[in-house]
Order: structure tokens, then sequence, then C-alpha cells
């Protein structure tokens, strides 16, 4: 059995336009697309910026409504689920989000934050959860006095990281991470992307992973589908996309990485395949 | 734009820590400066203090910023706000929420051209539909009475980068424009901005994109600049520890990425004395511990905070 399988999604919002606002049409934001991953899998999702990208990571976490089509976790029908299986559900699948500034509690300290999925779900002492904070902290690289702070406190980078610590504190199975590492710089990228591959092979965690670099998703999923327009036009291994990419937005999309010569010889962005 | 011993401090728990510390740079006229350096290295404060974003009760700035002539840290709120807008434009490091969520897309574009020109309202509306087009927006008629929680990411970034070039500055600060999109339409706005005649502050982690744009590139540790070179002498001979770490952190194909070990200290912790990178480098320089480095150049336009420039390959571990 999958882990997640999607069959047939489609996700419209309806379009408003003049002053008036009235409903004058829809936006296919994701118009049937499906695949399925397996436990321990990871999948690179690239595309277009507005090509559905995030709208397919909503929906499968049941953050926004489904306008046709199923997304099964564990062979179970995610939008029917109730009770117990919901709540395994909610526990099973964690998502890192693109936007920090709203998606972390301004009003509420760190620990707070990151305690939260802890409390709902893991009744533990205040004193263990302060040591599991605190090594969630660590293992994103923060200091852990800044347990104690604001979000506003931090810059864009150090906040991303609190959003990965709070979403992988409960040890998910599937992690839908909506363009985690595009606000960090290169070398917290590296610290984040190493350590997301270390706990994947750890605990077993299956990888959604959006983002519109393909150097990241190259380095990070052994699979990758390429989205455009709302509809998956390409999918395959790493080595396939990057070495043989069948559609013309793909092909665009290689040929505009831009290139830099790093002193050093073979450090070009360009030729960044060669280990693969 | 001539910035002269600037420094940011803040509050924390009663007693300010500097952010950004004695900084000097220029943005010659029509030219595009990249700033580059890690998360919390005080990029997104010094562009703030360009236009005096940062709030008084909790923060000090000091120094000189000189925008044609005058110091922009002396003028008040309302000489500010002619400045801030029309002669100045600036792209948010955050999208989402730079934008009004109460205001439609295309309304919020238009919006500064009230204050700043003389437009008519049609004119205004005209010129801001234009704009959208010019940043690639898909389907920027519907996308004009939009609002913002229906846009994704990559076009709530495009849209501020709109709203930002829609007086026509002549400095545009853009801290992390593209952060949100992909490389196709990345390419398409690095394109517009190098069309605009305006002098850019740009401030990035990538890169590529630094590669693409600048003319000069300032590599930023620990709010002081560490090392300053035209852009192709940057990446061509990378000097000191800190730029050349950096660069060996992106992904290019390697198995395990190199990541610099430690992190940026925070603002209580900066080291006093010393070079305030060495801390993170293992086999630091004995002497690098009592002196703090200056910028020193070491050629013509190629400035480096180092005291020991010269056995960098010692130092980079
Ligand atoms: N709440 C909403 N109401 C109306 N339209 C929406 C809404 N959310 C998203 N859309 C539209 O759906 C489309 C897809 O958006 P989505 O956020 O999934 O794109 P994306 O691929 O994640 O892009 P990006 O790379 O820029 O983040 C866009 O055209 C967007 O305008
Ligand atoms: N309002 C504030 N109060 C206290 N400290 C702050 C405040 N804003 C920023 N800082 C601190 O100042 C330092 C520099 O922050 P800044 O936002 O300028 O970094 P940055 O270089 O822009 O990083 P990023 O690339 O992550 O955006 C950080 O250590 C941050 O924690
Ligand atoms: S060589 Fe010395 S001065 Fe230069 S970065 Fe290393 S520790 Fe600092
Ligand atoms: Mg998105
Ligand atoms: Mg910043």
């Amino acid at each position: 059995m999958s882990l997640l399988e999607v069959r047939n999604l489609r996700v419209f919002y309806p379009v408003r336009s003049g002053v008036f606002g009235r409903i004058t049409g829809c936006t296919k934001a994701v118009d049937d697309i499906s695949f399925t991953l397996e436990p321990g899998q990871s999948v690179g999702l690239v595309g277009e910026s507005g090509s559905g990208k995030s709208t397919t990571g909503r929906a499968i976490l049941g953050l926004t409504h489904i306008s046709g089509g199923q997304i099964l976790f564990e062979g179970e029908d995610i939008t029917r689920l109730a009770g117990r299986s919901r709540s395994a559900y909610r526990r099973g699948v964690q998502m890192i989000f693109q936007d920090t500034y709203s998606s972390l509690n301004p009003r509420k300290r760190v620990l707070d934050i990151i305690a939260e999925p802890l409390r709902n779900f893991e009744r533990g002492t205040p004193a263990e959860e302060r040591r599991r904070v605190h090594e969630l902290l660590d293992t994103v690289g923060l200091d852990s006095s800044c347990a104690c702070k604001y979000p506003r406190e931090f810059s864009g980078g150090q906040r991303q990281r609190i959003g990965i610590a709070r979403a992988i504190a409960l040890r998910p199975k599937l992690i839908v991470a909506d363009e985690p590492v595009s606000a960090l710089d290169l070398s917290v990228q590296a610290q984040v992307l190493n350590y997301m591959q270390d706990i994947r092979r750890e605990l077993g965690l299956a990888y959604l992973f959006i983002s519109h670099d393909l150097n990241v998703v190259t380095h990070m999923c052994e699979n990758i589908m390429v989205m455009h327009r709302a509809r998956i036009v390409e999918a395959g291994s790493r080595h396939d996309i990057r070495h043989n990419p069948g559609h013309a937005y793909t092909r665009e999309l290689i040929a505009s990485i831009p290139g830099i010569n790093v002193t050093g010889g073979a450090i070009c962005a360009k030729h960044s395949c060669t280990a693969h | 734009m001539e910035i002269r011993g600037l420094s940011v401090s803040f509050r924390i728990g009663g007693q300010y820590f500097a952010a950004v510390d004695d900084l000097d740079l220029d943005i010659p006229e029509g030219e595009t400066l990249a700033v580059m350096g890690e998360s919390g290295c005080g990029k997104s404060s010094l562009a703030h203090s360009i236009i005096g974003l940062h709030d008084p009760s909790r923060t000090r700035v000091e120094g000189y910023i000189g925008y044609r002539g005058q110091n922009l840290l002396t003028l008040c709120e309302a000489e500010l706000n002619k400045i801030r807008g029309g002669h100045i434009g600036m792209v948010f490091q955050d999208p989402a929420s730079a934008l009004n969520p109460l205001m439609r897309i295309g309304e919020q574009i238009a919006e500064p051209l009230m204050y700043h020109t003389s437009l008519t309202k049609t004119e205004r509306e005209g010129r801001a539909a234009q704009l959208l087009r010019d940043v690639d927006m898909p389907r920027p008629e519907q996308t004009y009475w939009q609002y913002p929680h229906e846009l994704s990411g990559g076009m709530c970034q495009r849209a501020v980068i709109a709203s930002a070039l829609v007086c026509r500055p002549a400095l545009l600060i853009a801290d992390e424009p593209t952060t949100a999109l992909d490389v196709t339409v990345q390419a398409r706005i690095l394109e517009l901005l190098r069309d605009i005649d305006a002098s850019i502050l740009l401030i990035t982690h990538d890169p590529g994109v630094v590669a693409e744009t600048a003319d000069r590139v300032a590599v930023m540790y620990a709010g002081q600049i560490v090392e300053t070179a035209p852009c192709a002498e940057i990446f061509a001979n990378p000097l000191h520890p800190y730029t050349r770490s950096l660069l060996s952190a992106m992904p290019r194909g390697q198995d395990r990425l190199y990541v610099i070990p430690g992190a940026v200290p925070s603002l209580e912790n900066m080291p006093r004395t010393g070079c305030r990178f060495g801390r993170r480098i293992a086999r630091m320089p004995e002497d690098c511990h009592d002196d703090a480095p200056a910028l020193r150049e070491v050629s013509p336009g190629h400035y480096v905070r180092c005291s020991c420039h010269a056995v960098f390959e010692l130092c980079h571990c």
C-alpha cells in the first residue's frame, strides 16, 4: 500500500473581477493530477510560480477544499477520516511552510510554538517538553536560549528553522515541505538539507518536496515531478529530468539556471549533476 | 548613495547591541551592488535603516546615509516620506506581509502614484496594469482585482516588485526579491531590473542571482563587510575564508553539502576582540585572536577584512 495516493485531484477557486467582485469564472489551481508516494520516498515537485504546487501541498494537509478527486493516506480517504484515524493522520503528516511570517504566531514564544504539537499529541511533563524543544532547536542549529524569544526577534532564515523544528517534533511519516529552504542562506540551507536527509534515513520519512530550485530538488529527491499550469507535465527520475527533459517548460527551467564560475575548476551550477 | 560609519543597534533587555557595525558602502549612480551573507548578518537591518523603517524606541541608528548630498538620518518623517516610495523603492524580504491584505493588488500598486506623482486616476491604473505585465504576472487583468491571499507566493513577490517600481525610483532596495520565484521567472525579473535605470542595492543569498545582476558584491558577516570586489572578481578570486566557505555550501551535485561549522553569533554574543569569523574556523591562526582585522585593499577595488589573507589556505577548513 502506498503511503500517499493522489487520484485526479482538482482544486478550483472562483474568480471575481471588477470593482464589485462578481464571480466571473474559476481559476484552475490544480487540474487533474495523480501521483503516489511510497513510505520513505522523497519526491520533488518543481514548476512555474503559480502552477499549483502549494495548492497541491495544502490539499494533502486538508488545508484547502478539494473540487474533485481523492487523496488516500495509507489507503484511507482523508476527506472521510474521523476520530482516531483523523488524529493519526494529523500526526503523521506535517507541513513546512514557505512563508514563516504568517505561519508562526507572533504572540507566542518559540518554546510554545515548537511544543504546541507535542502538547496536542503527547502528554509529557514540562521538563520533558523543554528538553525535547532544546533538542529540536539544537538539531536545526539554533541556540537553546532562543526558546524564550518571540518570532520577530529572529531573522528570516532563523524563523524558517523554527518552523522546521515544529514540523519534525512529532516524527511524522510524511512531510510536505513547501519551499523549505528558499529563504535560507547557503550554509543554513546546506545544514537543513543535510539534516532533512538524515532524519529521512533515520525515521523512514517521506517527503513531498516543493521547490522552484531544481538544484535543491535534484539534491534531495530521486524522483521529480514538473508542474506547469495546474497539471503535472512530466515525471521521472532526477537523472532523466536533468538530462533528457521532455517538456518544453522543463527544458526552459534547466536552461535558466544561472551559471556561475567559482574558482576551483568544476564548480559551476550548470554542471551540478555530474555526481548522479 | 553613500553610507559612512553606519551602526544599527537593537535594544535587548535594556542594552543596545549592534546588528550593523560601523559600515561603509557606496552605491554609484546606475550600478547594482549585491550584499551577500548568511542569515542574521544584518543585511535587512542595513536595508531598513536606509529607508528609516526601524522603530526608534527599540533601535539606535547612527552614522551617515547620504542620498544625493542629504543625510537621510537627519530628515524628518515628512521629508522621508517624500523620498521613500518615490525616489527610493523597496522590495521587502517577506512579500506576503508587505502587501495590505484588504486591498486589491492593482490598487495597492497604483496607490503610491497618488502621493508621488500628479497622474490622473486612469493614468495611475494604466501604469499599475502595465507593471503587472512587466513583472510577468500570469493573467494580469484578473490579478489586478485579486486580494493577496488569492495569489501564490511567487505572484505576491512579483506584486511587491511591481509596487516598488511603480514610481520609477532612482534607487531600488531589493531584499531577497526572487526567493519565491522559479528560475524562468527569476531570469525575466532580473532582466527587468537590469533594464530600469536605477541604482540597486540587492540583498540575496543566491550566488546565481548575484552573478547575473551585480556590478559589485559586498559580503557581510556579523554586521561588518568582510570582502568587497567587482562581481566577476569575487567568484573568480574569493579571498576571505568566509566568502570561500559560503561558496562551498552551494549544491552542485556533491553527496553531502559543506556546512560552515557553528553559527552567526547572536547580537549579545558578538566577539568583542579579534576576528569575528575566526571562531568558526577549526585551525584559527593564533594572531587573529588579538586584533580585529581592518578592511584592506588587496588589489584595485578588492577589499578584504582579514589580517592574514595571504594564508587563507591555512585558515579555510
Ligand atoms: N485562495 C485562493 N483564491 C483564489 N485563487 C487562489 C487561491 N490560492 C491560490 N490561488 C491561485 O491558484 C494558483 C496556484 O497557486 P499556488 O499557490 O498553488 O502556486 P505555486 O505553484 O505554489 O506558486 P509559487 O511557486 O509562486 O508559490 C494561482 O494562480 C493562484 O492565484
Ligand atoms: N527587531 C529586532 N530586535 C532584536 N534583534 C533583531 C531585530 N531585528 C533583527 N535582529 C537581530 O539582528 C541580527 C541581524 O538581523 P537581520 O534581519 O538584519 O539579518 P539578515 O542578514 O537580513 O538575515 P536573513 O537573511 O535571515 O534575513 C540577527 O541576529 C537578528 O536576530
Ligand atoms: S585568517 Fe584570521 S583574520 Fe582572516 S578570517 Fe581567518 S581568523 Fe579571521
Ligand atoms: Mg507556492
Ligand atoms: Mg533579512
